[in-house]
């Protein structure tokens, strides 16, 4: 695996929808979403233009790009909550409506119901699936100790911390047992010392559930830090500028931002990064 | 420290004042001793009207309209509203004719409503809801419409059908705005109580009271009935407060 990201960054293939050639059998066959041919315009601005992508299964792909290339409208597309003008998302051959997933908010203050305590939030789309009080409970204090939240749960979201508030969303996000996840942006709007301990959170959720995850980051270190993968994406209309992979073994800590692996990749990214910034 | 243990009692520091400045007008005879009673003697006719006198009668009576007012003003408008508001270009279409109503003084309406309902407590009643409606109406109907966008996709997001987001989303998020139209309306329905009490045909009520007694230059009584419908007046405002404080615990944070 460590051989495939050397490979890559050897021989960068920006103009490639997908990264070089080593990657490409291994991604298809674990594929667990399939972008082609995504198209979206905001009003005359060309966003996507037939954009292809693959996401992999059990896998945590960080988005990174220049300001207003699109990263968090790729993850709205997929997610459903913007149409698309043309193109095909399948989730394992489905469509977004047969499959269960959740999705995290940047804004935790706004995407938290503030009338609900923090388990009735939590408990939320659970029952919007209909299932009774007991199941929903029972599946919450599931979750909670799976997760080793110790956070006031009867509490109501204004009454906790930001982080807090961010936990319990990404916990609603889980609860339903999602295929994947995304997070646009999560941590954007917490201190930094908040930001280190929900990096580490994230990390013990993403190994705790394996679960497929897409996030946003706006801040490359973070992407690098939490990621298996890195997608690079271009100035408008987006294209994959690279898709780096990324393999140190987990739970990675402090002292892997500073191992050889680490800054290696992330100084590649940033390379990349910066000449899509300066094309446009 | 002694700063902090004071501060609940500074709004005292006002109506000592006030009455400071009231008894000293009275004393240097700054107006008529007759136009001005002694604050004694206000408050004393306030208290033995209020305590089995007809200001105490006037009083209920003034209160029930304004909450009969009230009620069918939010029974209607509330309902109303949501379904206004969950439809930003329906209210659009709609906006200038109600922007229009509110701007109209109510007190305007009463020849037609007299016309309608001719002279009774039916006219006052459904002037004074008629003007709490508009603007309970413009309240909820904008609580409506300015729900958080990422809380209704939160909703939309988690599998919440367009009803369910309705209900479970919007309908609370439009609580606290709904909460500043019904003290505005309440106070609104007030104001064209008393004034409906004083100029249309009534036996009683605050309105008539004030009227009745200035007529009769009944200065203390009228003094009195004013001090009654101020007192009432903000205990109706105080009232939705803590009722809002109480059911809406999330406003403003």
């Amino acid at each position: 695996m460590s051989l495939q990201s050397r490979a890559d960054l050897a021989t960068p293939t920006p103009t490639l929808p997908l990264a070089g050639g080593g990657s490409r059998t291994e991604s298809v066959a674990a594929a667990h979403v399939t972008i082609r041919g995504l198209t979206k315009r905001f009003n005359d601005a060309l966003v996507y233009d037939r954009f292809d992508l693959d996401i992999p299964r059990g896998k945590l792909v960080s988005v990174f790009g220049p300001n207003g290339c699109g990263k968090s409208t790729l993850i709205n597309m997929i997610a459903g909550l913007i149409p698309t003008d043309a193109g095909e998302i399948l989730f394992d051959g489905k469509p977004l409506n047969d499959i269960k997933f959740g999705y995290v908010f940047q804004n935790y203050r706004e995407a938290l119901f503030p009338w609900l305590r923090s388990i009735d939030n939590i408990e939320y789309p659970l029952k919007l699936m209909k299932l009774p009080k007991a199941e929903r409970r029972a599946r919450v204090e599931r979750l909670v100790s799976h997760l080793g939240v110790k956070i006031d749960l009867a509490r109501y979201p204004y009454e906790l911390s930001g982080g807090q508030q961010q936990l319990v969303s990404i916990m609603r996000a889980l609860v339903v047992e999602p295929e994947i996840l995304f997070l646009d942006e999560p941590f954007s709007a917490l201190d930094y010392e908040m930001t280190l301990f929900m990096r580490a959170q994230l990390q013990r959720i993403f190994i705790e559930t394996g679960t497929t995850t897409v996030l946003v980051s706006h801040d490359l270190e973070e992407a690098v830090y939490l990621a298996d993968r890195i997608l690079l994406l271009s100035r408008r209309p987006a294209r994959v500028a690279d898709y780096v992979h990324y393999d140190a073994a987990r739970p990675r800590s402090d002292a892997t931002l500073s191992e050889r692996d680490f800054i290696t990749v992330k100084a590649h990214c940033l390379e990349v990064f910066q000449r899509e910034v300066r094309k446009g | 420290m002694t700063r902090l243990r004071l501060d609940p009692y500074l709004p005292i520091i006002g109506v000592i004042g006030l009455i400071a400045i009231w008894y000293l007008a009275v004393w240097y005879e700054v107006v008529d001793k007759v136009l001005l009673p002694s604050p004694a003697d206000t408050f004393r006719a306030l208290w033995n009207g209020m305590t089995g006198g007809r200001l105490g009668v006037d009083f209920a009576r003034t209160v029930e309209r304004t909450i009969v007012a009230t009620l069918i003003a939010a029974a209607i408008a509330i309902p109303l509203g949501i379904f206004l508001g969950a439809s930003e270009k329906l209210y659009r279409s709609v906006e200038f004719v109600i922007d229009f109503f509110r701007s109209t003084p109510a007190s305007a309406m009463f020849p037609l409503f007299l016309v309608l309902f001719g002279v009774g407590d039916k006219t006052k009643i459904s002037v004074a809801a008629f003007g709490a409606a508009l603007v309970i109406l413009f309240n909820v109907a904008y609580g409506v419409m300015n729900a958080r966008k990422t809380r209704l996709l939160a909703a939309k997001v988690m599998g919440a059908s367009r009803f369910r987001v309705l209900t479970d989303v919007m309908l609370l998020e439009s609580l606290p705005q709904t909460f500043v139209g019904l003290r505005n309306g309440v106070s609104l329905a007030l104001v064209i109580v008393v004034v409906a009490e004083m100029f249309i045909g009534s036996t009683d009520g605050l309105g008539q009271r004030v009227f009745e007694a200035q007529q009769l230059f009944e200065m203390p009584d009228m003094y009195a009935a004013i001090f009654a419908a101020g007192a009432l007046g903000y205990g109706l405002n105080l009232l939705f407060l803590l009722v809002e404080r109480r059911f809406v615990h999330w406003s403003g944070k």
